[in-house]
């Protein structure tokens, strides 16, 4: 069985996921259609409720 | 600021800087003069090698820095660009696989404290960022190389908690193949589903849901259950946790794991003495559900009361589930009995999500009514009759009922805090867990090795606490898939020759990761669980505890490029 993982969209989730099967020892793939990852997240300034800078 | 350079340098002739001044694009060059800052950088003692790189971090940058390592013999880097948050463990690994011990790397930051805060004093922060960089080259001339720790990890995990966070918790566990202990402090798996009818949206008898949680999590080889038990200690830390598990009957029993998953749920708030909260004729909905699972035919008038308890001084925080049982649980009485007139007074309804929000517009579309109340002039519960105020109509109405049921929220179980104290994590305002970060971490507690998931946290649906519990598995697999622990060597250390054993970095140290050694009268750091804060260090009288990558020499090496 082929254990590498792709994941499907560089959003929150997808970064997550792909961090958390990394560090389990997987290899991962994650594709993103956009130029660059983040998705929504990428385009907030501040979150709430500890005001941590989104990006 | 002078130009003085700390003279005081044996090392010199063997160490070979290379400093990389990133322009971070426009971000940091924009605003200072990044090949002056390289030119001066060029000559600073010890540097052999300095380049401005557009983006440091970039592949391009990353494969500059390496390549300078191995043509330019490099013994260590200094990269002045951001901050160390975000990107020293970037260089500092690139600077490991390119064969340097990744802790002779030090970062200076030019872009939050040049670029960024002085963005109109071009020739001020050009001056301020040559002297962050002879600091940054000053401190890396003494740096020490390290060796990261490792410890070994016991692969099995305990579960506090059998409901549904903790059931699904653990059976992801022991599917992923690690050992779960799981402990239950009733004999009776399920936490509150035990107590449901139905689960909403799709109304899926709870008991069924239930018996398949309990038989896929609990009839595992790798797991071992505990009923009726409770953890009454907990020692040890990341990778080596002493457990210690104790029921009614049998005597306390060890249990070793590397990792904690705290799944300890909530409680539903009893209404004693609120809207005349009697168990009969007023009831919660936790009883409406006992009443609708043991088939008790409901009277013709009902009138559901939501936020009872809840969103008021004493208690801000909204249940958020609350609204969803009593929309679910009227509903059901609607389908079964069309004749049974139901009543829902609110505030606001949180019917979240796509499914919630099309049972709110079934529940409206099957004759159930709902209407607004004022929280600074609740309903009034008399005798066969609701009373409130409306505020949209401006007048009070009366409510004629056989039967009122009190939406009431979770709250935190009473032995919340015991479990806080036990395993050092932390509880908020309303008592339930808190974790380690609200956003970026939100499985995880501050103290490594032990997860959060399902009410403990926050009150949570069926679907919500099963999720969180798969996640949980994975955040403890992300540790337990590893052979060993590998911890950062950046830790305090203790001189044993000449601590005096005075406890003042004992009462100082966050972490709990200093003990004290009787027979020798010293202290001693646990380097598993020293996160390499340096209150220690900083606290110390006789110096004898300090923090390796920022000792004392280091720091005034530093201090003295100034």
């Amino acid at each position: 069985m082929n254990k590498d993982i792709l994941v499907i969209g560089g959003g929150i989730a997808g970064i997550q996921s792909s961090l958390d099967l990394a560090e389990m020892g997987y290899k991962v793939y994650m594709v993103e259609r956009l130029p660059s990852i983040g998705g929504k997240m990428a385009q907030l300034d501040k979150t709430f409720p500890t005001n941590d800078c989104a990006i | 600021m002078s130009e003085k350079i700390d003279g005081n340098e044996q090392k010199s002739e063997e160490t070979r800087i290379g400093v990389f001044i990133c322009d971070c694009g426009s971000n940091i060059a924009g605003h200072l003069d990044c090949k002056a800052v390289t030119e001066y950088a060029a000559n600073l003692p010890g540097v052999v090698y300095a380049k401005e790189n557009l983006y440091t971090c970039s592949e391009s940058g990353i494969g500059e820095i390496q390549d300078a390592i191995k043509t330019h013999k490099l013994s260590r880097v200094v990269v002045a660009s951001c901050s160390p948050r975000t990107h020293q463990p970037l260089f500092q690994s690139s600077c490991g696989h390119a064969g340097m011990n990744p802790y002779l790397f030090e970062m200076v930051n030019i872009r939050d404290q040049c670029s960024w805060v002085h963005m109109e004093e071009r020739d001020m922060a050009t001056l301020k960022a040559k002297d962050l960089v002879r600091m940054g080259v000053a401190k890396a001339r003494s740096l020490e190389p390290q060796q990261d720790m490792e410890s070994p990890l016991t692969h099995r995990v305990l579960v506090i908690g059998g409901g549904v966070a903790g059931l699904s918790a653990t059976e992801a566990l022991a599917d992923m193949g690690l050992d779960v202990v799981i402990v239950e402090k009733e004999q009776a798996f399920g936490g509150i589903l035990k107590g449901l009818h139905r689960i909403g949206p799709e109304g899926k008898k709870a008991a069924e849901c239930l018996s398949e949680l309990i038989q896929k999590a609990t009839t595992k080889s790798n797991v071992t259950v505990y009923h009726g038990s409770e953890v009454e200690a907990v020692g040890g830390y990341i990778g080596n946790y002493d457990i210690t598990i104790r029921s009614a009957e049998e005597e306390a029993v060890q249990e070793k794991v590397g990792c904690i998953v705290v799944a300890t749920g909530a409680v539903p708030f009893q209404p004693d003495g609120l809207f005349c909260y009697d168990g009969e004729g007023v009831i919660t909905q936790m009883e409406l559900e006992a009443q609708l699972l043991s088939g008790q035919t409901i009277p013709k008038r009902v009138v559901m009361i939501q936020c009872v308890g809840a969103r008021f001084p004493e208690r801000e925080y909204c249940s958020r589930i609350c609204c969803m049982i009593a929309v679910k649980n009227a509903l059901f009485i609607k389908r079964q009995d069309p004749d049974v007139e139901i009543e829902i007074l609110y505030r606001d309804m949180q019917m979240y999500g796509t499914e919630k929000e099309r049972m709110l517009n079934d529940a409206r579309g099957s004759g159930i009514r709902f209407d607004v109340y004022d929280p600074d002039q609740p309903p009034e519960v008399v005798d066969g009759l609701v009373r409130f105020y409306q505020p949209l109509m401006g007048q009070t109405r009366e409510l004629p009922c056989d039967l009122v049921v009190l939406s009431t929220p979770l709250v935190a179980r009473e032995d919340t805090v015991r479990l806080s104290q036990l395993m050092r994590i932390p509880v908020d305002k309303n008592q339930f867990f808190l974790e380690a970060h609200a956003k970026l971490r939100p499985l995880d507690f501050a103290t490594d090795g032990i997860f959060v998931c399902g009410s403990a946290r926050y009150p949570a649906t069926v679907v919500e606490a099963q999720s969180q519990g798969l996640g949980v598995a994975s955040r403890v697999a992300t540790i337990l898939f590893k052979d060993k622990l590998i911890t950062s060597a950046l830790v305090a250390e203790i001189d044993p020759e000449t601590c005096v054993g005075c406890l003042g970095c004992l009462d100082m140290c966050p972490y709990g990761a200093i003990d004290y050694i009787p027979e020798k009268a010293i202290c001693r750091v646990n380097t598993i669980l020293c996160k390499g804060c340096g209150c220690c260090a900083a606290t110390c009288p006789s110096e004898s505890a300090s923090l390796r990558g920022f000792k004392p020499q280091q720091l005034l090496a530093q201090i003295r490029a100034v």
